[in-house]
């Protein structure tokens, strides 16, 4: 479903990206990156606000004529980025977010590994399998 | 050494021996794989091994001469042969066998070593002396110390030096036990049970074939590799590996030592991966994997925290990307720490990938923490230790099976927290328990099983219980049909039938089933008007509880035809037993008079209440027969529990009692046959005749077979006998029908009802049709809804 799926470093670099193979990857890329904006604004909205699931999804960032960006953030800041493609009717909500939540149970498997140091590039192959599966399942 | 003297045989086998294992032809053979492997298809305990080795000074040189070689094979023939290994033992031993170097201990001596795979214990062993080729001066060293460890080790912990040196002893072994275990199918753990009681050389030349392929790769990974990391493994911890040897340094170099023992251990088992079973882990392996976790983490049934081990596995000089992967791959659980089994896997997978076996993507089965099993694999040995940890929490997810996906689904619950493992280990065993509670539970009671009433034979029992039903309905009602049309109504359209039949019978067995005793006598007759009435109101009282009204009496399909037999049995069954013992054709036609009143309740009977009346009147005639009834009962019973042969036999004794047993007879035809419709009727036109009386009934059994053939087949049985036995029973009585005008009246009365009843079921069967049908499109439109519904589902 999803056509690019970008994990974030608190400091906002990407730990993750990983698109589609097209042509417009590099525009995915721009698409992750403007959509960096939006998180932090989201961030800062929610201020003081308890961090809990629903605020760790932000829902959807901004829709585009082709694609939708959704993110989600953990609590450490690092943030998860997906850009679906619009033509894809059934893409509900829950959905979003169910994926994002497994996103973010990779994510924290990566984060146990000992030999991952936070701030690497994620590089872990059950990471990378995780999130084939998230963008084959759409196709 | 001694001088060594060998005879003949000797001399050619250690040559040969040596030849073999002298690979490079160096004439020194390095303390690697054939050596080893040869010593462990001696089958010596490795401490022997070491011993021989040590004497034969091989570890003082740090390889094998020639000399050295056969020395050593002296000794092993001495060891084998049960003497202590001494120096002196190799020339004072007179007619030594030659060194058996197979896995059967009594191998001939021709054939030393059948058993390949039991080389990988020596050279296990022998490893622990094979450091040395790398680096001789150190080597040396480490191979004296190695020795000297290994002498430890072999003597179990008996110094502090001695955890630190199992390792170094360990990873010998295992590394040869896999090579060996991978060359040969039969792996496993089967290096010591090596049956090859063949010849030496066979197994030898698979072995070598095995080997030297294992060679190969042993020297193509492993002597660069190896002596490199051996080297580099020292290198690292160059004082360690030194110190490791120094018991003196032992406390505090624990952590060196075992870092170093590890890496060393690391070596050989990367140098021995399994090739066959390249994820099964050996017991060796196994203990040394063991040993090694406790080296980091005392307690086996606790974990080794990510960050130790790290540190533990960064020495294996694998990229970090490898690093990384093999935990993904062993930390089963995701909880950030390694437990027995997890950490047992995560080495192997070091080790494998130290051979140069590409990392899985997904973890193997044989590496896989048994939740609640031990890995099969696993030798037995560890296999109590690490039962604990298998029942630890990270296993104790309650699913047994060592599937990923399942306990993957359980690990994110987990916490890293402790509290949590000890409560999954607990929980663990709550999980077993559960599943033998489960499995006690499962069992499902048998006894709670309640039998739908099914068709009921025509036991007494149930003939009663039928006439009982029948007399109540038709007492109930004084309209035969409504009463009896609704409770056909209830009932299913052959239980209804049944039911009618079984009322029909039931009321005109009434009188005679109604004590199965029969005491009823002719003078019950003359009651018969008010006995059918109190039959029917009777009848409940003298029967055991009527039995559910859809009782499918086979043999009431037609109840009316019941009733009319019944009417007729009745009224001839004063006069003759022969009448009412017709087949539910026509009751006793010789008492139509008779049987008016119980031709009128009969017909209630069968069909409703429409007979009812009819069968009334033939009830009264019917009850002198009452007696016999109980005697026909029986016979009929007993002739439909029974082949017609006993119908013959009970038709015999049916036979005195002819008047009783003839509305009986009749009767019971009528209830067992429910096509006595269409026989009354058919054989109310016989039973008229008086004197075709006699042949009346045959016909009627005869017509009341077929019809109970076509109608009832499930019941056919009953019906054959009830009609063999009502045929019997008629044949056996004398002409029925006496008083011919009143059976005529009776019969065309019976007649009519019958008719009536049969209409009436006809009706019933078909709004039953309709419904079914109904059910039928309804059950199909839900099906087609189920089908459309379904594809939104899977969303």
């Amino acid at each position: 479903m999803a056509v690019c799926v970008a994990v974030i470093a608190k400091e906002n670099y990407p730990l993750y990206i990983r698109s589609v193979p097209t042509e417009s990857e590099l525009k995915f890329h721009y698409m992750v990156h403007t959509s960096l904006d939006v998180v932090d604004e989201k961030i800062s909205a929610m201020g003081k606000a308890l961090v809990d699931q629903r605020e760790l999804y932000l829902g959807l960032l901004y829709p585009t004529e082709d694609y939708k960006v959704y993110g989600y953030v953990t609590n450490s800041k690092v943030k998860f980025v997906m850009v679906v493609d619009s033509s894809n009717t059934a893409l509900r909500d829950n959905e979003i977010r169910s994926m994002f939540r497994k996103l973010h149970n990779s994510y924290t498997d990566v984060m146990c590994n000992p030999f991952y140091n936070p701030g690497d590039r994620i590089q872990s192959r059950a990471f990378d399998s995780m999130v084939t599966t998230m963008m084959i399942q759409v196709c | 050494m001694e001088g060594l003297t060998l005879s003949d045989a000797e001399q050619k086998y250690y040559s040969d021996l040596f030849s073999y294992c002298d690979i490079e032809s160096t004439k020194k053979v390095a303390a690697n794989g054939r050596v080893l492997e040869l010593f462990r298809a001696a089958q010596l305990p490795n401490d022997v091994v070491l011993q021989i080795m040590e004497l034969c000074g091989a570890t003082r040189l740090g390889y094998f001469g020639r000399s050295q070689f056969y020395i050593a094979l002296k000794l092993v023939a001495v060891a084998q042969s049960g003497f202590p290994l001494r120096v002196e033992s190799i020339n004072t031993v007179k007619d030594l066998p030659l060194p058996r170097f197979v896995a059967s201990k009594n191998e001939q001596e021709s054939r030393p070593a059948t058993s390949y795979s039991s080389d990988s214990e020596n050279q296990g062993s022998y490893s622990g002396v094979i450091p040395p080729p790398p680096g001789r001066g150190q080597v040396k060293k480490g191979s004296v110390s190695h020795d000297t460890v290994q002498a430890r080790t072999s003597t179990d912990q008996q110094e502090p030096a001695s955890p630190v040196v199992s390792p170094q002893q360990s990873p010998p072994t295992s590394p040869h036990t896999w090579r060996k275990h991978s060359r040969h199918p039969s792996g496993g753990n089967s290096e010591r049970s090596h049956a090859g009681p063949g010849p030496f050389w066979s197994p030898f030349g698979e072995a070598q074939s095995g080997s030297s392929a294992g060679d190969a790769v042993w020297s193509g990974h492993s002597p660069p590799p190896p002596q490199e990391n051996w080297v580099s493994f020292a290198d690292t911890p160059p004082t360690s590996t030194l110190l490791t040897m120094h018991p003196a340094s032992v406390q505090d170099q624990t952590t060196v030592r075992t870092v170093a023992s590890a890496t060393t251990a690391n070596e050989i088992r990367r140098q021995s991966s399994s090739y066959d079973d390249p994820w099964k882990i050996t017991d060796e392996q196994r203990q040394y994997y063991v040993n090694q976790f406790k080296t980091i983490q005392p307690d086996l049934n606790g974990f080794i925290p990510g960050s130790s081990a790290k540190e533990f596995f960064t020495k294996s000089k694998l990229p970090i990307l490898e690093l990384s992967h093999i935990w993904e791959l062993s930390d089963f659980d995701k909880d950030g720490a390694l437990t027995l089994d997890e950490f047992c896997a995560a080495f192997h997978l070091v080790v494998a990938r130290k051979n140069g076996y590409d990392l899985p993507e997904k973890l193997p089965e044989s590496l896989m923490p048994k939740l609640i099993d031990l890995e099969d694999s696993a030798d037995v040995g560890d296999q109590p230790g690490e039962v604990g940890y298998s029942g630890s929490p990270a296993e104790a997810p309650p699913s047994k099976s060592p599937s990923m996906p399942s306990l993957n689904q359980t690990w994110p619950e987990l916490n890293q927290s402790s509290e949590q493992w000890e409560t999954f280990s607990e929980r663990s065993s709550s999980s077993q328990t559960l599943t033998q509670f489960d499995s006690n539970i499962a069992p499902a009671d048998p006894d709670t099983a309640i039998v739908h009433p099914v068709p009921i034979r025509m036991t007494p029992s149930k003939i009663h219980m039928q006439e009982m039903e029948l007399k109540r309905t038709g007492s109930d009602h004084t309209n035969p049909t409504s009463p009896l049309l609704v409770k056909t109504s209830d009932l299913s359209e052959e239980n209804k039938i049944n039911s009618s039949v079984k009322f029909a019978s039931a009321n005109t067995v009434d009188g005679y089933s109604s004590s199965d005793s029969f005491t009823s006598d002719p003078e019950q007759i003359g009651n018969n008007v008010t006995r059918q009435r109190s039959h029917s109101g009777t009848s409940p009282d003298h029967t055991a509880p009527p039995p559910p009204p859809p009782r499918p009496q086979p043999s009431h399909s037609r109840s009316s035809s019941l009733d009319m037999n019944r009417t007729f049995s009745v009224t001839t069954g004063q006069q003759q037993a022969g009448v009412v013992a017709h087949p539910p054709a026509v009751p006793p036609r010789p008492q139509p008079s008779q049987t008016s009143g119980p031709i009128v309740h009969r017909p209630v009977d069968a069909d409703g209440l429409m007979t009812h009346t009819s069968t009334s009147p033939q009830q009264i005639p019917e009850q002198p027969n009452f007696a016999d009834f109980s005697q026909f009962e029986v016979f009929a019973a007993s002739n439909v529990n029974e082949e017609q042969d006993d119908e013959a036999e009970k038709h015999s004794e049916v036979l005195p009692v002819e008047k009783p047993s003839d509305p009986a007879s009749s009767l019971r035809v009528a209830k067992t046959d429910s096509k006595i419709e269409e026989k009354t009727a058919a054989s109310t036109p016989a039973n008229v005749s008086k004197g075709t009386t006699p042949l009346a009934p045959p016909p009627k059994p005869v017509r009341r077979r077929l019809k109970s053939e076509d109608e009832l087949r499930p019941d056919v049985d009953e019906h054959t006998q009830k009609t063999g036995v009502l045929a019997a029973v008629l044949a056996s009585q004398p002409s029925i029908p006496r008083s011919v005008g009143k059976d005529k009246k009776a019969i065309q009365a019976s007649i009519r009802r019958n008719k009536e009843t049969n209409t009436v079921l006809a009706r019933l069967n078909s709004e039953l049709q309709q419904q079914l049908k109904d059910v039928l499109e309804e059950r199909i439109s839900l099906e087609v809804q189920l089908e459309q519904l379904r594809p939104f589902s899977h969303l």
